[in-house]
């Protein structure tokens, strides 16, 4: 009986001592950094107080990071959710017949196979000055390289590359949806769009706002599809917190500011995620 | 019969809003493929063509006779089999603990797992960082194979953890009956039958790797070390971009992914929505 009680422990001895080596510690670390002088560079670091967090709150680079990794994120999730929802409820259509939906699925997966510096590069080339969408169009812009176009561009990629992910699970949620819900409406003579705000919408509801939360905090942390395509720039215009602290540290090695950016913007990404675990529990 | 011209209405509807979709979807990725089979000098030339005038296989040559590079895509199938095979392994016994036993720190060990999968990985990074230089690890395989271990894991073992609570327990106790070890049931009688869902982790979790840029780029250094996002990205570091050579590196850095998802479509879809509707 004893031993039935350690037993689950010692399968789990690997996964925890993992965690502990490259999460709980490096999270104690993490903080610690951030309240010293310039940890890693320095050998002897004393301890500074909330110094290293003043000065990055009374930076405007900051908050223009921060204002942009909320405008990356808010406009990424709306489209994220609004193409999702549509391809996913025409693939879910039974007018079309199973084989063709399969293979069209699929080639909707596509565009979130790619690593992001592929992902980086092709838009390079695509939206270069003398690049195929301005000839398309008939313009030239160097998207990436405009003050005012370089941030919408990313997100305009960021929303092309990882769409299918929320496709792919309102598709499955949709899939989960009875039949007979549809038959008993279409009975008591609803029509199509009346099914879809009073049977589909409050079903997908659940996994649409677990899909936004996680969104939101991917989104929020940010970095490598920004620092590839514009570097953060021209002039620090398209800066998320991500490509902010990435600078500090591995750019310029003030590794205490970079801790301190990197705490404040873990804080907020445990808040979002401390009510997408309350909502998870509370489904099971 | 009014219902049927409606129907076919629809179904029209759909088919072009599909169309359309599946332009935006692959529009770019065509365009990857044809300038990938363009000289470099062609990539620009006014009139731009989908089907390029000289189909040349140059950039792939050049991909392909360049050691260097032929390095990186070596480096990427180390680092995403040694990290798949280690997660694996880890998560089936996690998974099989919070599956088959109830004990008092499950709860928080659940939770624990959901939120380790909101931690910015650029604050890690840093700690990171200077955990593998003191140990002398930076610039190496095992830099990346261990660190990737933070954000495979959590997945791995949400995944398996919910496939092992659809196998019937009545298996593990006619073993246990037997007088079978726990150890001998989870490895004998549920591995070998939890495989659907074992495989749809390992290829979501060797996608995760072989796709890593963030992790690979902080913690390596040298070119024997750089995988293919990395390599990638560093073509666009020489004077003079050779665009058809990075969209030919491009495509032959996504084959094993191509294949796996050609392949094992269902498995990968499996993975891909696992996430965030169970867990």
């Amino acid at each position: 009986m004893k031993r039935r009680k350690i037993t689950p422990y010692l399968y789990l001895l690997p996964i925890i001592l993992i965690f502990c080596v490259l999460l709980v510690y490096p999270i104690y670390q993490v903080i610690s950094f951030s309240v010293k002088d310039n940890v890693i560079v320095n050998p002897t670091p004393h301890f500074v107080g909330f110094q290293n967090f003043s000065k990055i709150i009374q930076s405007g680079e900051f908050w223009r990071a921060l204002g942009n990794s909320l405008e990356f994120s808010i406009v990424s999730l709306f489209f994220h959710i609004i193409l999702g929802i549509a391809f996913a409820l025409m693939l879910n259509s039974d007018l079309l017949n199973s084989r063709f939906r399969g293979v069209v699925r699929a080639l909707f997966i596509v565009p979130w196979t790619f690593t992001v510096s592929i992902v980086a590069i092709l838009w390079r080339l695509m939206l270069n000055n003398s690049g195929i969408i301005n000839t398309i169009f008939g313009l030239s812009i160097d998207w990436f390289g405009s003050r005012e176009l370089a941030a919408k561009a990313v997100i305009f990629v960021n929303i092309w590359c990882s769409y299918p992910f929320y496709m792919i699970s309102i598709l499955a949620a949709l899939q989960g949806i009875s039949h007979v819900y549809y038959e008993a409406a279409s009975i008591d003579g609803a029509n199509s769009i009346q099914k879809f705000f009073k049977i589909t919408v409050p079903h997908l509801k659940p996994v649409l706002i677990s899909l936004m939360l996680l969104d939101f905090v991917w989104s929020m942390q940010q970095l490598s599809l920004t620092y590839i395509t514009t570097g953060g720039g021209p002039i620090g215009s398209s800066e998320t917190v991500g490509t902010y602290t990435y600078n500090l540290a591995f750019k310029t090695y003030q590794f205490s500011a970079a801790s301190a950016s990197a705490v404040i913007m873990m804080m907020l990404c445990l808040v979002i995620a401390i009510f997408y675990v309350r909502r998870q529990t509370s489904l099971d | 019969m009014k219902k049927s011209t409606k129907m076919r209405l629809t179904k029209l509807l759909i088919e072009i809003g599909l169309l359309i979709g599946l332009v935006y979807a692959l529009f770019p990725v065509v365009w990857m493929i044809s300038c990938a089979f363009k000289s470099n000098k062609e990539v620009f030339t006014v009139p731009q063509q989908i089907i390029p005038r000289n189909i040349t296989l140059e950039a792939f040559t050049s991909v392909l006779t360049d050691t260097t590079k032929l390095r990186y895509f070596v480096n990427s199938y180390i680092v995403a089999l040694v990290t798949t095979g280690i997660t694996l392994i880890v998560a089936i016994m996690a998974g099989y603990a919070l599956s088959r036993y109830d004990f008092k720190a499950k709860k928080t060990l659940n939770t624990f797992i959901i939120i380790t999968q909101a931690v910015p990985p650029i604050t890690l990074l840093i700690p990171y960082f200077g955990m593998l230089v003191m140990f002398g690890l930076y610039d190496s395989y095992w830099a990346m194979i261990v660190t990737y271990l933070v954000f495979t894991l959590p997945y791995a073992t949400i995944m398996i953890t919910g496939y092992i609570n659809t196998l019937p327990k009545d298996l593990d106790e006619a073993v246990a009956i037997d007088g079978g070890s726990t150890w001998c049931v989870l490895w004998r009688v549920l591995v070998p039958i939890a495989k659907p869902g074992l495989v749809a982790t390992a290829i979501y979790t060797f996608l995760q790797c072989w796709n890593e840029y963030l992790f690979a780029l902080c913690l390596t250094k040298s070119g024997e070390m750089r995988t293919v996002p990395i390599g990638i990205q560093l073509l666009m570091g020489q004077i003079t971009y050779s665009w058809n050579e990075m969209m030919a590196m491009s495509i032959l850095g996504s084959i094993p992914i191509i294949i796996l998802f050609v392949f094992a479509q269902n498995y990968f879809i499996a993975g891909l929505s696992a996430g965030a509707i169970k867990s």
